[in-house]
C-alpha cells in the first residue's frame, strides 16, 4: 500500500511540471495585458510599460519562465497584480469557502443519494425507480446556473426562507480562526455565527449539489442491483437470513465501491459547478476568484490557483484510490 | 428593525426545512440561541461591487477603495454635499497668492487623528512633504496614480524636477502654506481626492513602509489606517471582503449615529439588489438600469447620483470611411439618444450633448448638435458614397461601468438604428481588458463605446484624457485642438479658464471625433428604514448623517 | 488452440461485433426510455432543420429593439407569440433558431473531442497494446498529458481555451471540444487495452501480422462501441456547456444571437418582470440534454453485454 501511494505521489510530478509550463504557455496565450487590467481606460502607455517592467513581463519569456519556476521551487506562487496580495495567502483565505461549499453540497448529494439510489433498486421497475431515476436524470440534464437562479429565485426571493447571498450574515461580526464558518462558529462557540454559516450553505449547495446526487443514485442504484443479483446475496436470502442483514452486511457493503469511486470523480464536477454557483450566490471562494482572475489577466493568481486545484484533485483521487483498497481487500493485494 | 424582525422569523422558519434538507441534526440544538437582533439597527450593512485595493488611500484610486478612505479619513478640502463644489472641511479656509503659485490654509482647531495625534499645521506639511517624496517604485500608475497625475512630478525618479511641488511650511500651528513651482487652477478641486486625505503622520511612522516591495499590503494599508474621519477603522476579512468600521465618538464634526459600518463586497448587480430585497445588506452602489423601477416599486429608497460622467461612441478616424466628417455627421444623426438611453440606461438619464457633463466647469450652451434625423444620415452617407457599406462596431463585455452600465444593450440599439439608416454592422466583442487593449493600443477597431467618470470639477480631467493628444483610440492627429486644450492649464484660477474651456468644447462638437450619448445616473439603493443618506456627484458620501430607523 | 483457429475466432469476434450491434437494436426497440430520447432528439432535430419554416422572421433581427426599455420587455402579442426579448428580439424565432445553434454547436464540439480524443487514445492503446517496450513509453507520455488535462476540471478548461481564443462562436466550439478530449481519449485506450489481452491480438501478434494492421482492423473496430455511447451522452453535456460559457460571458460576438445560454443569462436581469425569458430557453436545454441523455444511456445499457442475461 505505502508504496502504491509512494508511486502514485512520484507520478504527480511530471504531471505538476507539464502542468506549470502549459499554464505559463496559456496566461501568455491570453489576450490583453495585466498591466491594462490594472490600469483601465485612461492608462497610459507609459504607465503601462511602467508597470510592465516592473513586474517583469517585458523581459523576455524564456527569462520570465526561469525565474517563475525558480520561484516555484522555493515555494514562492508570487503576488497577485490585481491586489498585490501573495497567491498562497488569498488561495488560504478563498479555499475554505469553497471547500465548504464542496462539503456540503457533497454531504447532501450523499445522504439523500445513496439512500434514493438503494430505494430505487429495491423497487426496480416500479413507479418508485421510475420516479427516482426520472428525477435524477433531471438533475443531471438542468445547467447549474439555471437551477442555482431557480432556488434563489423561489426559496430566497418569493419565499424568503433561506439567505443567497453571502457566506453569513454581516451584521453577525463572527471570530474567524480557519475561515471554515462552520467550523469558526463551533471552534469559538459562536453557535449562533455557525447555524447562520449552515444557512448560507443550504441554496448553494443544493444547487451544486444535484448532479453529483443525480449520479450518485444512478451509480448506487446500479450498485446495488448488481449486487442483488449475486449468488451470494440469494444463497443468503435463501439461508433465511432477514432482509435487513441481508441488505446492511452483502448489499450495501459490496455496492458501496463504485460510489465511493463516483464520489472521488466528482472532486472535479464539483469545482466546476462552483465557478457558476459562487457567482450566482455572491460566495467570496476559489471559483469566483479564479474567473475574476481570468478576466483581469491576472498570471500569478491563474498559475498559482489553477496549479493548487490541480495538485488536490489529484491527491484527492489518490485517497478514492487507497479507500477503494481499503473497503475492497482484492485492490489491497494488487 | 422591521426589516430584520421579519427576516429572522422567516430564517428560523427556513432553519427548520434547512436541517432537514442538510440531513444533519448537527446544530439543530443551536436554534435556541437565535440571537436577539434589535441592537442590529445601528449596524450599516453596505455593498460595492469589489474589494478595496488597500486602506492607504494614497496608493489608490478606485471607487471602492475611495469609498472605505472617505468614512476614515478627511482632507483639507471636501464638496459642498450633492454638488461637485469644493468646501471647508480639515481646513477652514484658504487664500492664493495673487501669483497663484501659493495657498494658505487656516486648520479646524481641535481636530485629533483616531490615534489622538494632534491634526495640526505639521501634520498638514509631514502629508504633502510624504506624497512628494514617494519612493520610485511606488510612482506607478496602479499605486500614486492622482499624485503623479495632478502634480506632474516627484522628489525622485523618472519625473523629478517637473513636479509643480515646491514646499509646505507650518506657519503657527493652525497655518500651513503650500508653494508651487507652476500655477495649477485646479489645485483646491483636486484636494477633494481622497488620494489626498491627511493621515496620522505617527501611526505612518509605525505602520506604513513605503519603501515596501508591495507597498498594498503594508501594516498599515491592511490594519492601521488612521484618520481624523467619523468612523474608525476595525477590521478587513480578506477572505469574505468584508470591512468593518466603528462609530468615532470623539469626532469634531457631527458624530454618526450608527455605531458600526461593515462594507461587503458584492460583484454582479443582480446579485446587490437580490441581497438587499432579502435583508442581507442595508444598501449597495451601482444598481442595475432594470432594477431601479422594481426596487422602488417594492419600497426601497433609490437616490440616484447627479451624474458626473460621459458615455460616448468613437470614430476612429484612422479608418475608412471615418475620416469624412459626413460620415460622423451621418452617424451622429442616425442615433437616437433617447431610445438608447431608454434601452439601456436609468430612467432620469439625460441625452448628453458634449463631451463634458453639465456640471463641470466650461460646459458649454451653444454647442452644434446633431439631432435624430434618420433622412438627413441617409443623405449624408449617400453624398459620401458610402451608403450601405458594412463597418467594424466595437464593445466590451462581461463589464458595468457608472457611465456604462449595460454596454451589451446600448451596443444592441445603437445597432439597430444604423441598420436603419443602411449601414451593416460587423459586432467584435471583447473582454474589458482585451477591449481596452484594442481601441486604444490598436488602429484596428471602427466605431466603439467608452466613457469616464469625473474625478473632481476640472474639464481638463475630461477633455485633456480624450483629446489631450494624438492616440490610437481616435485616429486623429489635430495639433491645434491639442493646443487649445493644453493652453488653460497655463492659468491660475478656474474663472479664467472657463471662457477658453467653453470654446473647446464648441471647437470639439463642430470636429466631431465621436458622439457624446449620455450621461448615465448612477443609482444606489437602501432598505427603507435608512434616511439621510447624500448622494454626491464625486462620491463624496459621508456616513455620518445616516439614521436606520427602528 | 492452433495460430489458424485463434485468427478465425478473431474474425469471429468481428461477425461478434455484428451481432452484437444487431441485439443492442432489438433491445433498443423494446426501450421506453430510448424511445423516449429518441423522440425528444427527433423533434430537436426537426426543429433545427426546419426552422426557417416554423417561423416567419430572421434570427438575431434586432429591429423592434426601440420597443424595449430597461425595465419593460413587451409580452405576447399578435405578431409576436411568445413577444419580445431584451435585445428586441421574436423570442419564438429566437427559440426556434437556437436548436439549430445548439446542434451545430453540440455537434462539432463533440466531433473535435471525439476525433482528437480518440487519435490520442488510439495513438496510446495501440502503442501500448502491440508496441512493445517503445511502446509503452509512447502510451504512458500521451497518458501523461491526457492526465494533465483531466487534472483541471473541465469546464474550466473550457474557460481558459475559450480565454485564449477571443470572443466568438468558434471559439466556444474549439473550447467545449478540448475539454472533451481527455474523456474520449481515456476510453478508448482502456477499451482497446481490454481487448488487447483477447487471445486473438496475442495470437494475430505471435504471428507477425503487421502491427497496424492489428490495430487497424481488429483492436479499433472492437473498441468503437463505448466510444459512440459517449459520443451521445457528451452531446447533450456539450448542449450544457456552451450555456454555461455563455453564462460566463464568453461566445458569440453578436448579444442577440439565437443561442439558448445566451438567452437565458440576457433573461437572469429582468427575471421578475418576464421569467419567460429565461425559463423558456432554460427547459428548452433541459429536455434537449434530457433527449441525448436518455438515448445514450438507453444505447449503452443495450450494448452492455451483462444486460444480456
Amino acid at each position: 500500500m505505502l508504496r502504491f501511494v509512494a508511486r502514485r505521489l512520484l507520478l504527480l510530478v511530471p504531471v505538476l511540471f507539464g502542468l506549470s509550463v502549459l499554464l505559463f504557455a496559456w496566461v501568455r496565450a491570453l489576450p490583453g495585458d495585466p498591466a491594462r487590467a490594472l490600469l483601465g481606460e485612461r492608462a497610459s502607455p507609459a504607465g503601462i510599460d511602467r508597470v510592465n517592467e516592473i513586474y517583469g513581463f517585458d523581459r523576455p519569456l524564456l527569462e520570465q519562465y526561469g525565474l517563475y519556476v525558480s520561484a516555484l521551487l522555493r515555494g514562492d506562487f508570487g503576488t497577485s497584480i490585481q491586489t498585490g496580495r501573495s497567491v498562497t495567502g488569498s488561495f488560504v483565505d478563498y479555499f475554505p469557502a469553497t471547500l465548504e461549499l464542496a462539503g456540503a453540497a457533497l454531504l447532501f448529494a450523499v445522504v439523500l443519494g445513496v439512500p434514493l439510489g438503494y430505494l430505487a433498486a429495491r423497487h426496480q421497475g416500479r413507479l418508485l425507480d421510475t420516479v427516482v431515476v426520472s428525477g435524477s436524470l433531471l438533475g443531471v440534464v438542468t445547467p447549474v446556473f439555471f437551477l442555482a437562479i431557480l432556488l434563489k429565485l423561489v426559496f430566497a426571493d418569493w419565499l424568503g426562507w433561506l439567505p443567497a447571498s453571502l457566506r453569513q450574515d454581516p451584521r453577525i461580526d463572527a471570530t474567524h480562526v480557519t475561515n471554515f464558518y462552520v467550523l469558526d462558529g463551533l471552534l469559538t462557540g459562536e453557535l449562533d455565527a455557525a447555524w447562520d454559516a449552515v444557512l448560507h450553505l443550504v441554496l448553494p449547495a443544493i444547487a451544486l449539489g444535484t448532479i453529483p446526487l443525480a449520479i450518485i443514485v444512478r451509480i448506487t442504484r446500479a450498485a446495488v442491483a448488481d449486487v442483488l443479483n449475486e449468488d451470494y446475496v440469494r444463497t443468503a436470502r435463501a439461508k433465511g437470513l432477514s432482509s435487513r442483514t441481508v441488505s446492511v452486511r452483502h448489499v450495501l457493503r459490496n455496492a458501496l465501491l463504485p460510489v465511493v469511486t463516483t464520489i472521488g470523480l466528482q472532486a472535479g464536477l464539483l469545482l466546476s459547478g462552483a465557478v457558476l454557483t459562487e457567482t450566482v450566490f455572491a460566495f467570496n471562494g476559489v471559483g469566483s476568484y479564479l474567473f475574476t482572475a481570468i478576466t483581469r489577466r491576472d498570471y500569478p493568481v491563474l498559475q498559482g490557483f489553477i496549479l493548487f486545484i490541480a495538485l488536490i484533485y489529484c491527491l484527492v483521487n489518490l485517497l478514492v484510490d487507497v479507500a477503494y483498497g481499503v473497503i475492497d481487500p482484492r485492490m489491497r493485494a494488487s | 428593525m422591521r426589516w430584520t424582525v421579519r427576516s429572522t422569523r422567516l430564517r428560523s422558519f427556513g432553519a427548520a426545512t434547512a436541517a432537514f434538507v442538510v440531513g444533519g441534526t448537527l446544530l439543530s440544538g443551536c436554534v435556541a440561541s437565535e440571537r436577539d437582533e434589535s441592537g442590529d439597527g445601528s449596524t450599516f450593512v453596505f455593498a460595492g461591487s469589489a474589494a478595496p485595493k488597500t486602506l492607504d488611500p494614497f496608493y489608490a484610486s478606485d471607487g471602492e477603495t475611495f469609498r472605505i478612505s472617505r468614512q476614515i479619513f478627511e482632507g483639507l478640502v471636501g464638496t459642498d454635499p450633492g454638488t461637485v463644489d469644493p468646501a471647508p472641511l480639515l481646513a477652514e479656509s484658504w487664500d492664493q497668492s495673487p501669483d497663484g503659485l501659493s495657498y494658505t490654509f487656516q486648520l479646524k482647531e481641535g481636530v485629533s487623528f483616531h490615534d489622538d495625534t494632534p491634526f495640526d499645521a505639521e501634520a498638514v506639511c509631514a502629508n504633502f512633504d510624504r506624497w512628494y517624496q514617494t519612493p520610485e517604485l511606488q510612482q506607478t500608475d496602479d499605486k500614486a496614480y492622482y499624485y503623479g497625475k495632478l502634480f506632474r512630478g516627484f522628489e525622485s525618479g523618472p519625473t523629478a524636477g517637473n513636479g509643480i511641488y515646491d514646499s509646505c511650511t507650518a506657519d503657527d500651528e493652525l497655518t500651513a502654506t503650500v508653494n508651487l513651482n507652476s500655477p495649477f487652477a485646479g489645485f483646491i478641486a483636486a484636494l477633494t481626492l481622497p488620494a489626498f486625505s491627511m493621515q496620522s503622520p505617527t501611526a505612518l511612522e509605525e505602520y506604513q513602509d513605503d519603501e515596501a516591495d508591495n507597498v498594498l499590503t503594508t501594516e498599515y494599508g491592511t490594519a492601521h489606517p488612521t484618520g481624523t474621519g467619523p468612523f474608525v477603522f476595525d477590521a478587513w476579512n480578506q477572505g469574505s471582503g468584508e470591512v468593518r468600521l466603528t462609530r468615532n465618538d470623539d469626532y469634531w464634526g457631527e458624530v454618526a449615529s450608527i455605531e458600526r459600518v461593515v462594507v461587503v463586497e458584492i460583484d454582479t448587480p443582480r446579485g446587490r439588489a437580490d441581497a438587499l430585497r432579502n435583508g442581507d445588506i442595508d444598501g449597495f452602489d451601482l444598481v442595475g438600469p432594470a432594477d431601479v423601477a422594481p426596487l422602488g416599486d417594492d419600497g426601497f429608497t433609490v437616490e440616484d447620483r447627479p451624474a458626473f460622467n460621459i458615455l460616448y461612441l468613437a470614430f476612429n478616424q484612422a479608418q475608412a470611411p471615418f475620416d469624412d466628417p459626413r460620415v460622423r455627421q451621418a452617424i451622429a444623426h442616425a442615433i437616437d439618444k433617447d431610445a438608447v438611453i431608454s434601452a439601456s440606461m436609468p430612467d432620469g438619464t439625460e441625452p448628453a450633448t458634449q463631451f463634458v457633463p453639465e456640471l463641470v466647469d466650461g460646459y458649454a450652451d451653444d454647442v452644434a448638435t446633431y439631432d435624430y434625423d434618420p433622412d438627413e444620415a441617409r443623405r449624408l452617407l449617400e453624398e459620401a458614397g458610402v451608403a450601405g457599406s458594412t463597418i467594424t462596431f466595437n464593445y466590451p463585455t462581461n463589464i458595468s461601468r457608472p457611465y456604462m452600465p449595460q454596454p451589451e444593450d446600448t451596443f444592441n440599439v445603437i445597432r439597430s438604428q444604423l441598420e436603419e439608416v443602411g449601414l451593416s454592422i460587423e459586432p467584435a466583442a471583447q473582454e474589458w481588458t482585451d477591449y481596452l487593449e484594442q481601441v486604444q493600443s490598436t488602429p484596428d477597431h471602427g466605431i466603439h463605446l467608452l466613457g469616464w467618470t469625473g474625478d473632481y470639477n476640472d474639464p481638463d480631467n475630461f477633455l485633456g484624457v480624450f483629446f489631450g493628444q494624438a492616440g490610437l483610440e481616435w485616429g486623429f492627429d489635430e495639433p491645434g485642438l491639442f493646443e487649445s486644450i493644453a493652453a488653460p492649464r497655463e492659468l491660475t484660477t478656474p474663472e479664467e479658464q472657463r471662457p477658453l474651456y467653453e470654446q473647446v468644447n464648441r471647437d470639439v462638437m463642430e470636429f466631431l471625433p465621436g458622439v457624446p450619448l449620455a450621461s448615465p445616473v448612477p443609482s444606489l439603493a437602501f432598505a427603507p428604514e435608512v434616511e439621510g443618506y447624500v448622494a454626491s456627484p464625486v462620491q463624496d458620501e459621508v456616513w455620518n448623517t445616516i439614521t436606520i430607523e427602528d | 488452440m492452433s495460430i489458424a483457429e485463434s485468427l478465425e475466432k478473431a474474425d469471429g469476434l468481428d461477425d461478434g461485433g455484428v451481432n452484437l450491434w444487431r441485439g443492442a437494436w432489438r433491445r433498443l426497440r423494446r426501450s421506453p426510455t430510448a424511445w423516449l430520447g429518441a423522440v425528444i432528439v427527433g423533434a430537436f432535430l426537426l426543429v433545427a432543420l426546419a426552422a426557417p419554416l416554423l417561423t416567419s422572421y430572421e434570427p438575431a433581427s434586432t429591429q423592434w429593439a426601440g420597443q424595449v426599455g430597461t425595465s419593460n420587455v413587451p409580452g405576447p402579442s399578435e405578431d409576436h407569440v411568445l413577444g419580445l426579448d431584451r435585445f428586441g428580439s421574436d423570442l419564438w424565432t429566437q427559440l426556434v433558431y437556437g436548436a439549430r445553434t445548439s446542434l451545430l454547436y453540440g455537434v462539432i464540439s463533440t466531433l473535435i473531442g471525439l476525433v482528437a480524443g480518440a487519435t490520442l487514445g488510439a495513438v496510446a492503446g495501440g502503442f501500448a497494446t502491440v508496441g512493445g517496450r517503445i511502446g509503452g513509453v509512447v502510451d504512458s507520455a500521451l497518458m501523461r498529458l491526457v492526465d494533465i488535462m483531466l487534472s483541471v476540471p473541465s469546464l474550466l478548461l473550457a474557460v481558459s481555451v475559450a480565454a485564449v481564443l477571443g470572443q466568438s462562436g468558434t471559439a466556444i466550439v474549439i473550447a467545449i471540444g478540448v475539454a472533451q478530449v481527455p474523456v474520449f481519449a481515456r476510453l478508448l485506450r482502456s477499451s482497446m487495452l481490454s481487448q488487447g489481452q483477447a487471445d486473438y491480438v496475442l495470437a494475430a501478434n505471435a504471428l507477425g501480422l503487421r502491427r497496424s494492421r492489428i490495430v487497424m482492423s481488429h483492436l479499433l473496430p472492437n473498441s468503437v462501441g463505448p466510444t459512440i455511447v459517449q459520443a451521445t451522452l457528451n452531446l447533450a453535456t456539450a448542449i450544457i456547456e456552451v450555456a454555461a460559457l455563455s453564462y460566463l460571458g464568453l461566445g458569440a460576438p453578436d448579444p442577440a444571437i439565437a443561442e439558448w445560454g445566451r438567452m437565458l443569462v440576457a433573461a437572469q436581469d429582468r427575471f421578475d418582470e418576464a421569467p419567460r425569458l429565461a425559463v423558456l430557453p432554460g427547459v428548452a436545454i433541459a429536455v434537449t440534454a434530457l433527449g441525448f441523455t436518455l438515448l445514450g444511456e438507453s444505447l449503452r445499457e443495450s450494448l452492455d453485454p451483462r444486460s444480456r442475461r
